[in-house]
């Protein structure tokens, strides 16, 4: 490949099941020492990305390259420089958690002291030195998705993969793990991850796609994603449920770039929130809350899809 | 390199190994004893006192000792080919960590087999002391019994584990079991000899891989073994576990890479 700094490089790139289509020709190009990330609902074909990008699925379509080499046919020198956190734990929970880093390290062909070392290191990283000699089975989800971060960092990969890294955490959990990977993101690793969190996607990510029905919508810094497609204000509104069909249509009227009415709110995309809010007043509409905030990627994913990314 | 990545797997067996160890070493040594002391020498005594003409003149301990040899050889592969295999990929996933290593999914499944190797080999070479305690080895020939019966285990153990990787319900090896290992174990000279069942069936009972097994083991043990005879039945076993091994590589392939 002509350019070392880039790690992954695909071109139409797709994934077929049968008839059912989950990548659809995606273009994309990380490169050294990025956080990359792919925002989408769930069933957006990231995953099935991610896999591909693990070499564990090989493409229907298109070209990948990773590393410089052909997922297809170098596999395993590939796996051999990338570290994997999957979505669902595959910890193997009948061993301690010094015994699932052994395990892996020895997958990596990694000498038992180097093992150790690492091993010291890593439980340090992720908070988990007291239970080095626990069994996996009893520990919270938040220690073993700290557990499956140390483990496929165990190899010291090149590029680590983190598939919905946070998915099914409470918040606390949440934000010790998003620590830990800012941690690495200040380190150099380079990161690629999934998520269907906005919050996750803008704090994390240097540089994401959204993706939507297998096909990339946009990519951009989430920067960049929101001036391009958001205003810098949103004025959300809520009304009692009978007004609420009737203040949308005489919010329609409304001098802003845009208006989404949701089931529960109606969104007023504009530069000045403030002064919206003073004309939705103006005509005589007292919402039941209101509400002046900055455009987030959730609002460029409504904008992109129609569609809000939890759902 | 496809060798040490097998090594690899082999050797997370291997820690695995360490927690249950000691019940499978007590069941190692309690399944021979308990086996010919009831069979061998409680029923044995009964069945020589009619004769042994049709047992080629040895006692029934004799014949039945190596008989179960070769059937406790099917049974360990069994257990290791099925339950432990089929975890692996549907309740810890612990294959699905594996495979995002330079593993490939053939790997798994070599390291597995290797696995299995060694724990008929040790199971295996405990039922031969047993057997040499109850006095039930009449030639030195029953050392080369050892890699027979673990022979005869992989000749199970491959395809066991080929079929395990496409299994979706772990009802499946409730029937395998039941229509399968347990007829077989029944009727396949472990008990008595084949020439015993009806004309019409007995072609079934000389397809099935524990006869070749049965029939391998117990002419090492009694020292009647022919040089011909004997590379047929390890030809068969030997067979039948390398087209295991081309199977199991498709089907582990297949599970495991979507």
């Amino acid at each position: 490949m002509a350019d070392p700094d880039v790690l992954i490089h695909a071109r139409g790139l797709s994934k077929k099941f049968g008839e059912f289509t989950a990548v659809d020709g995606i273009d994309f190009d990380l490169s050294r020492g990025e956080v990359f990330g792919f925002l989408g609902p769930n069933g957006a074909g990231k995953s099935s990305t991610m896999r591909m990008i693990g070499c564990v699925s090989p493409p229907t379509e298109g070209e990948l390259t990773i590393l410089g080499m052909d997922p297809v046919t170098q596999g395993p020198a590939i796996r051999a420089r990338l570290g994997v956190v999957p979505q669902e734990d595959t910890l193997d929970v009948e061993l301690t958690v010094r015994e699932n880093l052994l395990i892996y390290g020895r997958y990596f062909g990694l000498r038992r002291d180097v093992i150790r070392e690492r091993t010291a290191q890593l439980l340090e990283f992720v908070q988990l030195t007291e239970r080095a000699g626990d069994q996996v089975e009893p520990l919270s989800g938040g220690m073993k998705r700290r557990l499956t971060i140390a483990r496929s960092l165990i190899s010291e990969p090149e590029i680590l993969l983190l598939d919905e890294p946070t998915t099914g955490l409470d918040p606390q959990a949440r934000h010790v793990v998003w620590d830990r990977l800012y941690r690495l993101k200040q380190q150099g690793t380079t990161l690629v991850l999934t998520t269907h969190y906005m919050d996750e996607a803008e704090q994390l990510c240097d540089r994401l796609v959204v993706m939507d029905g297998g096909k990339i919508a946009a990519q951009g810094s989430p920067r960049q994603l929101i001036d391009t497609y958001s205003t810098p204000e949103v004025l959300e509104l809520r009304f009692s449920l009978a007004e609420q069909e009737q203040a949308a249509e005489k919010l329609a009227e409304i001098q802003a770039e845009r208006l989404e009415v949701l089931a529960d709110r109606i969104l007023i995309y504009t530069t000045d929130g403030d002064s919206a809010l003073d004309a939705v007043r103006a005509r005589g509409l007292e919402p039941a809350t209101s509400l002046v905030r900055r455009s987030t990627l959730e609002d460029v994913f409504l904008r992109l899809t129609g569609r809000r990314l939890e759902d | 390199m496809a060798q040490s990545y097998a090594t690899r797997q082999f050797r997370f067996w291997l820690t695995n190994y360490r927690r249950t160890w000691q019940g499978s070493i007590y069941s190692g040594v309690l399944n021979p004893v308990l086996y010919l002391g009831a069979m061998g020498l409680g029923l044995g005594t009964l069945v020589d006192q009619h004769g042994t003409a049709s047992l080629g003149g040895v006692s029934y301990l004799a014949f039945l000792a190596p008989g179960l040899l070769a059937a406790a050889a099917m049974q360990t592969a069994m257990g290791e080919s099925t339950y432990p295999v089929y975890g692996s990929v549907k309740w810890l996933k612990t294959y699905q960590a594996a495979i995002a290593s330079p593993l490939r999914p053939a790997d798994l499944f070599h390291g597995h087999l290797l696995w299995t190797t060694l724990r008929l080999t040790m199971n295996s070479a405990v039922f031969l002391a047993v057997m040499a305690l109850f006095g039930a080895i009449r030639s030195p020939w029953a050392a080369v019994a050892l890699p027979a019966a673990v022979l005869t285990g992989l000749a199970f153990g491959a395809p066991i584990e080929a079929y395990a990787m496409t299994v979706t319900k772990d009802t499946s090896f409730a029937m395998l079991f039941r229509f399968g290992i347990i007829p077989l174990f029944l009727f396949s000279g472990t008990f008595f000899p084949v020439t015993q069942l009806p004309a019409v069936v007995r072609p079934l009972a000389y397809i099935t891989p524990l006869w070749h097994g049965v029939a391998l083991c117990r002419s090492l043990s009694l020292g009647t073994a022919q040089p011909g005879g004997s590379a047929l039945h390890a030809g068969y076993l030997i067979a039948v576990t390398v087209l295991g091994v081309v199977i199991g590589n498709r089907t582990y392939r297949r599970r495991l890479y979507a």
